[in-house]
């Protein structure tokens, strides 16, 4: 079961002109993986992702997730992906209850599936009690399991996650990372961008991307070896510095 | 369809929970079509005018009896000499000086000619420009009173104007107009705001994301819009004709089909204009821009267009509102029915075509 894979990517390139943003990386994640998707600014990570989540044609290359094809499936992929971007993307002006309503709504699910799931998530974030509350006036840690819960709601098949803790606390960024592996136990594959090493080092194996090219991919703990280093942080600035 | 409904729930909530899009939507419309109907008028009511009489016959005598019979002016002054006007004009009260010539009356008999110099106070030009033509246009019903009586061929030629505002009621021309900007605003501002928004937001990536087409997401967004609007149409009718008591000539389906194609064109241009700005601010901003003060200046809402320069007359015609206004004033003050304005509507079918078109084109690459 677990070597089962959920994404296969090949050569995949997005050349913008002459300008080759994301340049024919190769990779796959396996069921129930949480896979790390490092790289500086601009190395072309979100627009790889936009590729995987069918809201960007590819150039050339391949891809499929959850076995769908990217160039002729997309509306496939969409149905059993969940997405959560860097920027918070929840609506402030509706409250708690509405927001799941709305997401899980569009996503076709019923209006009871949506109060089931809605309750039991709610009761989990410890939330259930402000459920009336908007959405605005909650503290952006909140905001963000708030967002996390909501993009598991329809229960994809692999969850991308694009930098979601940015600017949270540790102790919230702790309590995101329980979330993160609770789903993966219960299956769910997790495809995440950080800026934060730490970070990396909470995934079962991470690839690090440097001018639109994978240079590293592997377990955190192997990548270590590799470089002959003891912290994720210094992996990612040999590769980094290497290339310049 | 479930989940289309619980889009256009959610964009409701976010119109009524926000006050600055509330106001918009309902405040605005009716503060302007009051503000135009009251406050903003050509009319004009008791101005104090000065005469100059060196005459003194029958006929002068008659002249300014009517003038201040009428409710338009009110006589406050009565001078002797030339040289006053200047200081009744700088004091500021006597908006206007009737100058009639020695022997106005003999003259009218004898030469079938006489003169009046209607001087006004041109600070303000169109008071004065308004007083002229309200003065003519009672010279001229004295001398047709007079010519049926006694046989005089001659005749001063009314200013169109008089003709066209016949009821002296200034807002009965500017509902056409308020109702196009409210509509235009609206439509095209409101949406192309609210995409823009969710763009800003980073919900427009999480709703391409979703199972939703692209295509749904902009219907979901647009459908609140072309309701409010439709109500809002409904509501600047409704105001000018029971409180202006604007009488609505034409047929009120064939009013309402037009403002709905109009309202459509509008959202249409919203779309475009969402396409092509980032910001809620840029959307903003090109919506007044680029839509807003054409409509005032160039639609001919208050502006005549023939009265143009050639070059802007040409501009004018790709102005959608300048169309819609010769459509509802057609059908509101002549009562002419759609054999009279289907070229119009056509070239407003044509541009919506058009502006959808071009944003489907431009979304397409947006997502490529």
């Amino acid at each position: 079961m677990k070597n089962e894979n959920v994404i296969e990517v090949e050569n995949l390139t997005k050349a913008f002109g002459a300008f080759k943003a994301v340049n024919a990386i190769s990779f796959e994640v396996k069921k129930g993986e949480i896979f790390g998707f490092l790289g500086a600014n601009g190395a072309g990570k979100t627009t790889a992702i936009k590729m995987l989540i069918g809201i960007s044609h590819p150039t050339s290359g391949k891809a499929k997730v959850v076995d769908f094809d990217v160039y002729t499936q997309p509306e496939a992929i969409k149905r059993n992906i969940g997405y959560m971007s860097q920027r918070f993307a929840l609506y402030d002006d509706l409250t708690v209850q509405e927001n799941i309503n709305f997401f899980g709504g569009i996503y076709g699910l019923s209006r009871k599936a949506i109060r089931q799931k809605s309750k039991d998530s709610l009761v989990e974030l410890g939330m259930h009690e402000i459920s009336s509350k908007l959405v605005g006036s909650l503290p952006l840690g909140w905001k963000q399991k708030l967002s996390f819960s909501v993009a598991l709601l329809h229960e994809p098949k692999i969850v991308f996650l694009d930098e979601p803790t940015g600017g949270v606390d540790p102790i919230t960024r702790r309590q995101f990372w329980e979330m993160i592996y609770k789903a993966a136990d219960q299956g769910t594959t997790i495809f995440v961008t950080t800026h934060y090493m730490d970070e990396a080092e909470y995934c079962d194996r991470v690839s690090i991307m440097v001018e639109g090219k994978i240079e590293a991919l592997d377990t955190p703990k192997n990548l270590k070896q590799q470089f002959k280093v003891a912290s994720m942080n210094e992996v990612f600035l040999k590769l980094a510095r290497n290339i310049e | 369809m479930k989940r289309f409904i619980g889009f256009i729930r959610k964009e409701f909530y976010h119109i009524f929970r926000d006050r600055r899009s509330l106001f918009i939507l309902f405040g605005m419309p009716i503060a302007q079509i009051l503000l135009f109907g009251f406050a903003i008028t050509n009319e004009i009511n008791n101005v104090n005018i000065a005469i100059l009489d060196h005459s003194k016959d029958t006929s002068t005598l008659e002249i300014i009896n009517k003038i201040s019979n009428s409710k338009y002016f009110s006589i406050k002054q009565i001078i002797s000499r030339e040289a006053e006007i200047e200081s009744v004009f700088q004091k500021g009260k006597i908006k206007a000086v009737l100058n009639f010539e020695k022997d106005f009356g003999r003259n009218l008999i004898k030469k079938k000619s006489a003169q009046i110099q209607i001087i006004t106070d041109a600070t303000d030009p169109n008071t004065a420009n308004s007083i002229t033509n309200y003065i003519n246009a009672i010279l001229q019903n004295y001398l047709q009173e007079k010519n049926k009586s006694i046989q005089l061929d001659y005749q001063i030629i009314p200013q169109t104007r008089m003709v066209y505002n016949q009821e002296l009621k200034s807002v009965f021309l500017f509902v056409p107009g308020v109702m196009t900007i409210i509509l235009m605003l609206v439509s095209a501002m409101m949406t192309s705001i609210s995409i823009t928004r969710e763009k800003e937001l980073g919900t427009m990536e999480i709703l391409l994301v979703s199972p939703l087409k692209p295509f749904q997401v902009i219907i979901g967004k647009v459908v609140p819009y072309i309701f409010l609007s439709i109500i809002n149409a409904a509501v600047i009718v409704l105001l000018s004709i029971f409180i202006f008591k604007m009488p609505v000539e034409g047929s009120l389906i064939l009013l309402g089909a037009e403002s709905v194609l109009f309202i459509i064109t509008s959202l249409a241009l919203g779309i475009l204009i969402s396409t092509i700005s980032d910001t809620q601010q840029s959307a903003m901003m090109i919506s007044l821009m680029g839509l807003m003060l054409p409509v005032i200046l160039l639609s001919g809402f208050i502006f005549p267009i023939s009265s143009m320069p050639a070059p802007l007359q040409v501009i004018s015609n790709i102005i959608p509102a300048k169309w819609f206004i010769i459509i509802i004033k057609g059908i509101m003050l002549k009562g002419v029915g759609l054999a009279f304005v289907w070229k119009e509507t056509l070239i407003l079918i044509g541009m919506t075509v058009f502006f959808i078109a071009v944003s489907v084109k431009k979304y397409k690459i947006r997502l490529d």
